[in-house]
């Protein structure tokens, strides 16, 4: 009875046990205590492991001399360099091949998600056909195709198939002409950095204009004019200041120009047009989500259809075609370590291949690898989240 | 009052329908379709007649060696029917096949009344599969019981590998993705921040690091003198590989669930986990079955990657073939056989995840 | 035809025609959905077209500013034809302003953003003389204060206001209306229809497809009926709603009006 009185003074407390707030840290500790004796088993027996197997531990070995070469590097590189620099070279190398994927499956992508909504039969149906066939079939699939069954059976430098006597397409990869910059040819650059300063202040004045006046200017055609016009002016003030270094073909290979290594061209190839697919699907899911009635209204008020794609259909779509944008380039930046099935010196191939088999350093290794591609798909993730709380259409 | 007489519904003009009508409007609207149009006309002529007549017309089909392809200009599917066993089968014992044709016919048959509507059990059945199936696949290839002679899994390998392989992903991430899932709505702190942790990373990193992980740190940080098989180590990391995705189609499916069915569970005095049990997840899960489908097809493809660790797959078994001096040269064939397997498997794949997305669409409106 | 003055809005239809259909017919496939249409409209007339769904209303008033294109027959507005010729096409759209079902207010564009958008562009107006002329308009149908705001942040019956005031920017003779309180709650379609009945008496030309039959009584010169893709009467709100001719008509009146 006592009891009872009491109740209605307080609540009761309820067994210690048997309180949601108690369970719930008693839960998140046994969580942590089995999470640190994880981990800790883990190190103990990679430290036995380790000693027992008379493997160094710490990242020491990165400055030790590497003692192997690599096929292709964007800095200079030879056998005395360190493991250290092999890192870099990977890496340089990795970004090469994501950053030219990117761009090449980007203008797939965009190219036949269009076609795949164009009125034309045989257009929609072909850019259906491409989409269906490529998302469908392995990625590494395609790189070892590319690799074993069209590049590496070409013929060598000698019977290499030319085109024009400036390209030049054997199984030794793709040569062609480049570049020599001589002296004079910063003024060229200078008048392209000029050109773009002087677009970007057109387009404000055409704004300006705009709000004034209500006349129109083309900036962007007046942009695409100076940016091509005045570095070409200035190229032949200073007497074209730009020679080609032409491959040449020798006794048994090819010298001078420079060369698209069959490995890179094989990759790049794959990557683009497996990820073009996904995108291409990304760019038509984006169209799609805009729906008929905002053409029509748009229409309706007199807009032209080129005003009304790019004032109203685009906006829209960006919205739902950017992140999976960035995901599929995210994808295709991790995908670029298939590289190492055909050979192509990129991250994981060089240094979580050549360089870990030849310091047994399993643990330092494919941490620093791992976390190069952790700290990619983070910072996307970071700008995707930025960007989606920028772009997120206002609603009640 | 008069009484209406409709007017008769009049054909329509002879430009709009039939072939002209149609090609007026599907292919030369305008002088740039006409282009268009006429530019990919002459794409296809370029590139289907010699495909079809590599494919069919010029191939050769007969035969059990390589001469018989010595005459060909088309493609020598003889290299594909003499290997046709161990691109199934991989290195299995030729008198062992039936043990995988079992295995995979059960599987079929199991399958089956989970495609008939009437079917009541189809939650149970699904259970069974997912739970009991697995072992009894396990038993089948690996043997060493009932009289059945052991196989090491060294020699399994070609298609069945790659099943194997997909579906062991599929089958063991999903608990692991379910409890991911809901740690990662969960509303303590540190079980949260673990699983997104856990999520994060293992979404982060692509796959072939992964697989480098199991094959080459796994055994470091195991107690000294354990040692196991390096298809239990790839499965390892493609199961804990794809957890984390499953962990996020799950949560996708959670946050699908109306906010009301989570506060009728509680009112009805439920605990957590039978609430979670009984009212969410089943709910939560049929909505996203075809994001599972759909990263089924993901894992199916990614399967391939094992070949760079060494296991037999589908592809790596068919790139192993090259190398066999007797059939050097048949790459293309290898690869353009390979790819319609792995085409077939994925695309039809795919139509049923649309499907089923489609009927859920319709049938589930909140 | 017969053109009575209404009771309670004084119409100003001066018998200049700004719009004719003559033999309009139009097919989806095989499908014939506009037999033989003629019509006439003159400067200032206030046109209700009403009739089952699938009668072809929402068709013909889409075919006057070419939305929708026919393929046979003549449609002249303001004495332009409609053809293929885009100039055609642009001439007629600038002067011909449409409200849709589903308002089709851009989301991302603000309130004002999504009126000044045509002036800007098409009548090439300064965006400052554009944004002064939208917030006149968007004072007359009383939401001045929403300018600011996106589509999404407002009402059914304030987004259809908005894409009242949205078409009015581009200075129209003519406004066609394809059901607009259809997809409204009943409580935000008195607020629409006010908006309507006062751009009514200021003299707009305006063919409106709905079934807002109250409407019709007050506001319309000329009510149409049509069914089966023809129009089958057509006559004051009066006769037509006291005086029915045709037993389509008369069977179409009998099932809205029981409700």
């Amino acid at each position: 009875m006592a009891d009872e009185q009491r109740n209605i003074a307080e609540p009761a407390k309820a067994a210690l046990w048997r309180r949601p707030a108690v369970r719930s840290m008693f839960f998140q500790i046994l969580l942590v205590a089995g999470i640190g004796y994880f981990g800790y088993t883990i190190f103990q027996n990679t430290l036995s492991n380790l000693e027992q197997r008379g493997i160094s531990t710490g990242f020491g070995f990165l400055d030790q001399e590497a003692g192997f070469g690599i096929l292709m590097t964007l800095i200079p590189f030879d056998e005395t360099h360190t493991y250290g620099r092999t890192f870099l070279v990977g890496l340089l190398n990795t970004l090469l091949v994501a950053g030219l994927g990117i761009f090449f499956a980007t203008i797939i992508g965009f190219l036949m998600g269009v076609a795949r909504l164009s009125r034309n039969w045989i257009i929609s149906k072909l850019a259906t056909i491409y989409i269906e066939t490529f998302r469908n079939i392995p990625l590494l699939l395609q790189i070892l195709f590319w690799y074993f069954a069209v590049l590496r059976p070409l013929p060598g430098p000698r019977q290499s198939i030319i085109l024009n006597d400036t390209f030049f397409l054997s199984n030794r990869g793709l040569y062609m002409p480049s570049p020599i910059y001589e002296q004079g040819f910063w003024l060229v650059m200078l008048a392209l950095g000029i050109a773009i300063i002087a677009s970007i202040l057109i387009a404000r004045w055409a704004r300006k204009r705009q709000e004034d006046t209500g006349q129109q200017f083309h900036s962007g055609i007046a942009a695409i004019g100076l940016i091509v016009g005045l570095p070409a002016v200035a190229f032949l003030i200073m007497g074209m200041p730009l020679s080609w270094d032409f491959p040449v073909l020798q006794r048994f290979n090819m010298a001078g120009g420079m060369v698209i290594i069959p490995e890179l061209a094989a990759l790049l190839v794959a990557l683009s047009i497996y990820t073009g697919a996904f995108i291409a699907e990304a760019v038509r899911s984006g169209i799609l989500a805009v729906s008929h009635g905002q053409t029509e209204a748009a229409h309706a008020l007199g807009l032209r259809p080129g005003p009304t794609l790019r004032l109203v259909i685009i906006p829209q779509a960006l919205r739902v075609i950017i992140p999976q944008l960035t995901s599929q380039y995210l994808n295709l930046t991790k995908n670029s370590s298939l590289a190492t099935a055909i050979g192509y010196p990129d991250l994981v191939a060089v240094f979580a291949g050549t360089t870990l088999n030849q310091t047994g350093q399993a643990v330092e290794v494919i941490a620093m690898t791992m976390a190069v591609y952790l700290a990619i798909s983070l910072s996307i993730s970071m700008f995707m989240n930025w960007y989606n709380k920028r772009i997120q259409l206002v609603e009640r | 009052m008069s009484v209406h007489t409709p007017h008769p519904d009049l054909p329509p003009p002879a430009n709009i329908v039939g072939v002209v009508g149609w090609s007026r409007a599907n292919l030369f609207s305008s002088p740039l379709h006409t282009l268009l149009s006429l530019f990919a006309l002459y794409l296809v002529y370029l590139i289907v007649p010699p495909i079809i007549n590599w494919v069919f017309i010029d191939s050769t089909w007969v035969g059990d060696t390589r001469e018989a392809c010595a005459t060909t200009t088309g493609a020598c599917w003889v290299f594909v029917k003499v290997r046709f066993n161990q691109f199934m089968y991989g290195f299995f014992p030729q008198a062992e096949y039936w043990r995988i044709n079992l295995a995979f016919l059960l599987l079929i048959a199991l399958a089956i009344p989970l495609f008939i509507k009437s079917f009541q059990h189809k939650g149970k059945l699904a259970a069974f599969i997912l739970i009991f199936y697995p072992i009894i696949t396990f038993q089948l290839f690996s043997g060493g019981h009932f009289g059945l002679s052991h196989v090491e899994t060294s020699k399994w390998g070609g298609l069945s590998l790659t099943l194997i392989l997909a579906g062991v992903g599929i089958v063991a991430s999903l608990p692991l993705g379910i409890v991911l899932a809901l740690g990662r709505r969960s509303n303590m702190p540190i079980v949260k921040s673990v699983c997104v942790v856990f999520i994060e990373f293992w979404r982060g990193v692509p796959l072939i690091t992964v697989l480098f992980m199991s094959s080459v740190m796994l055994p470091l940080f195991l107690p000294e003198g354990t040692n196991f098989d390096k298809l239990l180590r790839a499965m390892i990391g493609i199961a804990l590989f794809q957890s984390a995705y499953m962990a996020e189609v799950v949560r996708g499916g959670l946050a699908a669930i109306p906010k009301g069915q989570y506060e009728a569970a509680e009112a009805l005095g439920l605990s957590f986990w039978k609430s979670m049990g009984l009212i969410i997840l089943p709910q939560a899960l049929k909505l996203v079955i075809p994001g599972i489908v759909n990263t089924f097809i993901a894992l199916f493809k990614d399967t391939t990657l094992v070949l760079i660790i060494g296991l037999f797959d589908l592809l790596a078994i068919i790139q192993q073939a090259f190398a066999d001096p007797d059939w050097l040269g048949f790459s293309i064939e290898g690869y353009v056989f390979a790819a319609s397997i792995f085409w077939i498997f994925c695309f039809s794949m795919s139509r049923y995840s649309m499907a089923l997305e489609k009927k859920l669409h319709t049938g589930h409106t909140r | 035809m017969s053109e009575t003055d209404n009771a309670s809005t004084q119409s100003q239809a001066t018998g200049e025609v700004t719009i004719e259909l003559r033999g309009v017919h139009k097919w989806y496939g095989q499908f014939h959905v506009l037999k033989d249409i003629n019509l006439q409209v003159t400067r200032g007339e206030r046109i209700v077209i009403c009739g089952p769904s699938g009668s072809g209303k929402s068709t013909m008033i889409r075919c006057i500013n070419r939305l929708e294109e026919h393929q046979q027959g003549q449609i002249i507005v303001d004495g332009t034809e409609l053809t293929d010729d885009v100039k055609h096409i642009d001439q007629v759209r600038k002067e011909v302003g449409m409200v849709f079902q589903h308002f089709n207010l851009f989301p991302h564009l603000t309130v004002l953003e999504n009126c000044c958008l045509a002036p800007i562009w098409v009548r090439k107006m300064p965006r400052r003389e554009a944004e002064a002329a939208a917030m006149r308009y968007l004072e007359k149908v009383k939401i001045p204060e929403q300018a600011k705001k996106y589509p999404g942040q407002l009402s059914g019956g304030q987004q259809q206001r908005v894409a009242i005031a949205r078409s009015l920017c581009m200075n129209p003779n003519v406004m066609l209306f394809d059901e607009p309180t259809s997809a409204l709650d009943p409580e935000m379609i008195k607020e629409v229809l006010d908006t309507m009945i006062e751009l009514a008496e200021s003299g707009m030309t305006m063919l409106c497809v709905t079934h807002e039959m109250g409407f019709a009584k007050t506001v319309a010169d000329r009510v149409i009926f049509m069914d089966g893709g023809e129009i089958i009467e057509e006559n004051e709100p009066n006769e037509f709603f006291n005086n029915p001719q045709s037993d389509r008509t008369q069977l179409f009146l009998s099932q809205i009006l029981q409700h």
